[in-house]
């Protein structure tokens, strides 16, 4: 049953007439996918974007990495339900989640299971823990790529009933030098070029940015020009705990990267990465992400240090740059300004393409805010959530 | 000969198979933790891989079974179960390790 939740404070100023998105497509409203350590939440609301229904938790108990829609059917979804005890269970929907039917979870290393090193720099075996993160793709709903712990890409072309590792991202000649990261050797993020069909960008934590220009039969690691303090070559071609990347559709080569700590941008696929970390009070942190139709307007959370996991100083501050990096200003109003000791993790932040772009993350304090106006003004649009894993919007026609 | 089985389930799994109590399961073979496993991944397809790996067979770590008043997570799979069992006298509890604090 789902409850209607009301923000203290309207969510942005905007007159209620701008409910189109770009292009002037009409567009009905907005759905916000909340992945928690407890269940999945599905926030609705209409372009408006100023009452929410709040639907779940769905799978309840169980932790939910991920929950993702497909750009071409906005009624088909991904969720990744897992377990301690229990397990990958990967759930879909084909109603926009409202009811969800369990697919297949399968996912068995393809070849020689191979290995890689552990935290105590012993070789250990890869072992399928769960799926961190799905990426449907951008012209079948029926086709979906699945990141997944211990590292490796595996794509289903029928709906997530059957699952193919593309195996040569994990038999990469590095693959034995990538080591966990605190929250394991997870792949967490996958990017489409949405210009040319066979390039996937993933990231693997704490391996590195890794890009295929075939389909994801053969990689390359794109590292270059990253420098992480904490292993024996800051340089070094692998080994880097890359937190998330982002890419406005319109510049495919440009991509935005949160590292462990800096900022960082490519102009050129990855081949090189420079630091943009500008006057950021901390490039520490998790979640990035791009204006819906500004590529050069960027928003992270920077987090106090890989030690301290929650926000300078007790304040949650979106940070947005309009620049493309380096240059970056605090955004804060109508997010608690003390004694706010929450964070916000690689995947937990989104953006709607409604014309008055808006942006979504949720934290491990069970948390949604929502700005409908770029990050000039928040609200929380659920509060009392488990800890939120994952974000993700759609913008729904 | 067919023995009905009695296996009680873990919650978050009843959930997951649309469950609301005990499952009886017909089990044409010898009644093992394997055979009763493998009829119950039949009638409910969406349990495979939530108690024991797909490919392996293994039990999963934090997964125990209990019959009887004993624990026979490390018994062999293909073992036995107790008459109690095989009659449905008793059930088999499916469980969810205890961890955590």
């Amino acid at each position: 049953m789902g409850a209607v939740y009301h923000p203290l404070v309207p969510c942005g100023a905007l007159p209620a007439c701008q409910h189109v998105a770009s292009k002037g497509v009409a567009v009905s409203g907005v759905r916000v996918l909340v992945g928690t350590r407890k269940g999945a939440f599905v926030l609705t609301s209409d372009a408006g974007r100023e009452k929410w229904d709040v639907s779940g938790p769905h799978f309840a108990g169980w932790e939910i990495y991920h929950v993702n829609g497909s750009p071409v059917d906005p009624s088909r979804l991904y969720a990744s339900q897992t377990s301690g005890w229990f397990g990958q269970v990967i759930q879909r929907s084909d109603d926009g989640g409202e009811t969800w039917t369990p697919a297949g979870n399968q996912f068995g290393y393809d070849g020689a299971v191979g290995m890689h090193q552990w935290y105590d720099g012993t070789q250990r075996p890869w072992e399928f823990t769960r799926v961190w993160h799905f990426e449907p793709s951008l012209t079948d709903p029926d086709t979906v790529y699945a990141g997944v712990q211990d590292a490796a890409l595996f794509r289903s072309s029928d709906a997530g009933q059957t699952w193919q590792e593309l195996d040569g991202l994990r038999h990469h000649e590095t693959g034995p030098a990538w080591q966990p990261g605190a929250g394991g050797m997870c792949l967490h993020t996958i990017v489409l070029d949405p210009t040319r069909p066979d390039r996937i960008f993933t990231a693997i934590s704490a391996a590195g940015v890794f890009r295929s220009d075939d389909a994801g039969s053969s990689w390359r690691p794109m590292n270059r020009g990253l420098h992480s303090e904490g292993i024996p070559d800051g340089d070094a071609e692998v080994g880097h705990c890359v937190h998330s990347l982002a890419m406005h559709p319109s510049r495919p080569d440009v991509l935005f990267m949160q590292k462990h700590w800096d900022v960082m941008r490519t102009d050129d696929a990855g081949e090189t990465w420079r630091e943009v970390s500008g006057d950021l009070p901390t490039d520490f942190g998790f979640a990035i992400d791009v204006h819906a139709h500004e590529p050069e307007t960027v928003f992270v959370v920077p987090i106090t240090s890989d030690s301290l996991h929650y926000p300078l100083d007790g304040q949650l501050r979106v940070y947005r740059s309009r620049t493309g990096g380096d240059e970056w200003e605090p955004l804060t109003n109508g997010l608690p300004q003390s004694n706010c000791y929450v964070n916000v993790l690689r995947d937990a932040m989104a953006v709607d393409s409604l014309d008055s772009c808006g942006v979504y993350f949720g934290t491990t304090g069970g948390q949604v805010y929502a700005s409908s106006d770029a990050g000039d003004n928040w609200a929380p649009i659920a509060r009392d959530l488990p800890a939120v894993l994952s974000v993700e919007v759609q913008t729904l026609p | 000969m067919s023995a009905t089985v009695r296996v009680v389930l873990p919650s978050h799994l009843r959930t997951l198979a649309k469950l609301s109590g005990d499952v009886r399961l017909d089990v044409d073979d010898d009644v093992t933790i394997c055979t009763v496993l493998d009829a119950l991944e039949r009638s409910y397809p969406m349990l495979r891989g939530t108690i024991r790996d797909q490919v392996t067979g293994q039990r999963r770590a934090f997964v125990r079974f209990f019959a009887c008043e004993q624990d026979l997570s490390h018994e062999s799979p293909d073992a036995g179960l107790p008459a109690a069992v095989v009659t449905g006298a008793e059930p088999l509890l499916i469980v969810g390790a205890m961890a955590g604090g």
